[in-house]
């Protein structure tokens, strides 16, 4: 278990140290979350509800997201470093967790941005809206970067990757506006606690058949 | 060490090999040859560990952590130094005096004075020594080269040529090559394709 943690650590630290010289993933992720809801405050109608503000905050935070995720494995697309990964004998799975975990890294960078720029421009943050955050986090970074892998290895990676997660995201979207707005988000907070546990570990079981040839 | 029984590989339709029949021993150097397209790679790949076979049988006598493997990539982030690089495979195959290790083998290589630059500023010959670093890192017991003299330039395919002589007591080979004559001497066996 030592042995398994210990290479999670070293790979993810690796992918931190990449985005740290090449600030190719981080800077876009936050620019996008900005700017979109820079869009989103002068498009929503000035009367419109709290649900509404909600859902687009979710919007903002779904496909920032989905721009880490795109991002995620280029390292490893563009010289093959997936194989220098592959031949090593850790676990192929502390691939995917590393991956995760830094890719969470990255998007939790842009909500710590994200969310005050979201109660400037709509409304204040409660518990429950930055509980369902971290929640819904943890599912995206999950399921996305697997999917993340399997979509590299295809030809038209970069509309495949949209294709397979959105539909994914679906519950997550559903739990996470549901915890942000209604009156017991318990329920919500739960779902979105089930859904990661659950897609978590299909993921973590399934990196290793995703990336084998 | 390397055992194939009717080995076949397709990607989609399209069938890369197809009936491979193949032994080498422990201890053996197996050239392999072939025009471009022929299948050398999805060979090399296969007995790497990097590809399934989609026919037949391949079994592979040695674990995964003592198998080196050089392909037409050199599988270093081009962002990190050439010691960030080698230090990341040393930690990921649990290398013994990691360090030493990896200093060793950057100043054989030459590399030792480039050891803190960025991969991207190197050269493809200066890549390919640091691949070379990379693929005896752990101390593979079998080692399987695709193209290595490729890149190189006289002085880094002769450093090479030294490199395989040494290690041909001690460890396995399976080596494709375009120039074949100059391992000829050290090979016990040869498949050719094409």
């Amino acid at each position: 278990m030592n042995a398994y943690l210990a290479d999670v650590a070293v790979l993810a630290r690796k992918d931190l140290r990449l985005e740290l010289r090449a600030r190719s993933t981080v800077p876009a992720m936050l620019l996008f979350v900005v700017a979109a809801l820079v869009v989103f405050h002068f498009a929503l109608p000035s009367d419109s509800s709290e649900l509404a503000a909600n859902g687009m905050l979710w919007v903002a935070i779904v496909f920032t997201a989905l721009l880490g995720l795109t991002r995620a494995f280029v390292a490893e697309r563009e010289q093959r470093l997936i194989d220098g990964l592959l031949l090593a004998p850790c676990d192929r799975s502390a691939i995917w967790l590393a991956k995760t975990l830094s890719v969470l890294g990255f998007l939790v960078i842009a909500e710590v941005i994200a969310l005050p720029a979201f109660a400037l421009f709509f409304s204040g943050i409660d518990g429950a809206t930055v509980a369902g955050v971290a929640l819904a986090d943890l599912g995206i970074c999950a399921v996305g970067t697997v999917l993340a892998a399997m979509a590299v290895a295809g030809r038209a990676r970069e509309l495949l990757l949209p294709l397979l997660f959105l539909p994914l995201a679906i519950p997550i979207v559903v739990g996470g506006v549901g915890a942000s707005v209604a009156g017991e988000p318990a329920r919500y907070l739960g779902f979105l606690a089930l859904y990661d546990a659950v897609f978590a570990i299909i993921s973590w079981a399934s990196f290793e058949y995703v990336v084998t040839e | 060490m390397i055992a194939a029984r009717g080995l076949g590989r397709r990607f989609g339709e399209k069938r890369v090999l197809d009936g491979v029949d193949l032994d080498l021993p422990r201890g053996g150097f197996l050239l392999v040859t072939g025009p471009n397209g022929s299948g050398k790679t999805t060979l090399l790949r296969l007995v790497a560990g990097l590809l399934v076979p989609t026919a037949g049988e391949l079994r592979v006598d040695a674990p995964r952590e003592r198998v080196g493997f050089l392909g037409h990539e050199p599988l270093v982030y081009r962002e990190l130094t050439a010691l960030e690089n080698l230090d990341l495979y040393g930690r990921l195959y649990r290398v013994a005096e990691r360090r030493e290790r990896i200093g060793m083998l950057l100043e054989r290589f030459g590399l030792w004075e480039a050891r803190n630059r960025r991969a991207e500023t190197f050269s493809r010959g200066m890549l390919q020594r640091l691949a070379l670093c990379r693929t005896l890192l752990h101390d593979p017991e079998l080692l399987v080269l695709d193209e290595p003299f490729s890149a190189l330039d006289e002085e880094g395919a002769a450093l090479l040529d030294r490199e395989l002589a040494e290690l041909r007591p001690q460890a396995t080979f399976v080596v494709s090559t375009h120039d074949p004559e100059r391992v000829a001497a050290l090979a016990s066996d040869r498949l050719a394709f094409g």
